[in-house]
């Protein structure tokens, strides 16, 4: 547990790394819902032209 | 070199390049943490907080890089009217954004017990690295701004190598002017200036943040590609025998 304790800056310390990991998790979930979001949007756009012929 | 520019090919062999880099990208920063966290002796000035390092760094290593992989980009874009370079220049702004938003919010959580202060105005590498982040900002906002892509292109293009000028003044600014930051660690003549028991974690840090970065910067030219791309005859097919097979 010595380790945890990063002495007296243990709040400095395990707020950055866990403010990384997050905005590695933020970066990769809005790259996936970026491709969805095309995708549909471009589904629901074929979907309507074949509809109109 | 020609065929991985075209828009249908980079699409198909995108996802199956992201594995490549993920994989290794991850098992490096899980490696990079733990040695730097709990292996790395403490510094003997700054104690356990000089850990910090081990994600600014790379935070702050990849705020340039990706601003250097969106302007040499945008160039290629301008000069060759490569659509993908232009892809590729779209896609790295944003993570350009949010690598230098993660590399001040470290340097400023560093500089509390530090320097006494979580931010110095004034001070040119905090000052420069936050003109790095305008810079990513207006390029983002000045495309969502142009309604025609080819201009759009262009006119972020043309802001993209303006703003490059800033990239060797955040090097060097430590170097030039009076600064609280420290001077370089590990780009220095006489080579880098810590430990190999803390280099080696941090080179591991680098390394990994770069591969996971590259396989990001992939996904996101992946859906650049497909929206650019939305009203050609392959985008439709794709879409079409997709739902086929469903």
């Amino acid at each position: 547990m010595d380790g945890m304790s990063m002495g007296e800056y243990g709040p400095y310390v395990w707020t950055s790394f866990a403010l990384t990991a997050l905005v590695l998790l933020i970066c990769d979930w809005r790259a996936r819902w970026r491709q969805r979001q095309v995708y549909r949007d471009i589904e629901v756009r074929i979907k309507a032209l074949e509809d109109e012929h | 070199m020609h065929k991985l520019a075209s828009p249908p090919h980079f699409y198909q062999i995108a996802p199956r390049m992201v594995p490549w880099f993920v994989v290794p990208g991850l098992l490096l920063i899980a490696y990079g943490s733990y040695a730097g966290l709990f292996l790395a002796p403490p510094d003997y000035q700054q104690g356990d907080a000089f850990r910090i390092i081990y994600v600014h760094v790379p935070s702050a290593y990849l705020s340039i890089s990706a601003y250097m992989v969106m302007a040499i980009s945008a160039g290629i874009g301008l000069i060759w009217r490569m659509k993908l370079a232009h892809a590729v220049a779209a896609g790295a702004a944003p993570l350009g954004a949010w690598f230098t938003f993660l590399a001040l919010i470290t340097g400023s959580i560093w500089g509390r017990p530090m320097w006494g202060t979580w931010w110095e105005w004034g001070d040119p590498r905090l000052m420069s690295e936050l003109l790095m982040l305008f810079l990513y900002f207006g390029y983002m906002a000045l495309r969502a701004a142009i309604d025609d892509p080819a201009k759009a292109d262009k006119a972020s293009a043309v802001l993209a190598l303006v703003g490059a000028v800033n990239v060797p003044i955040i090097h060097f600014s430590v170097e030039w002017w009076s600064s609280l930051h420290q001077g370089p660690t590990l780009i220095r003549e006489g080579g880098p200036a810590i430990d190999t028991n803390m280099l080696y974690p941090l080179l591991a840090m680098i390394l990994g943040f770069t591969l996971v970065f590259a396989a990001l910067l992939l996904r996101r030219v992946r859906s650049e590609v497909l929206y650019r791309e939305r009203r050609t005859h392959w985008v439709k097919e794709m879409i079409l025998s997709a739902e086929g097979r469903r």
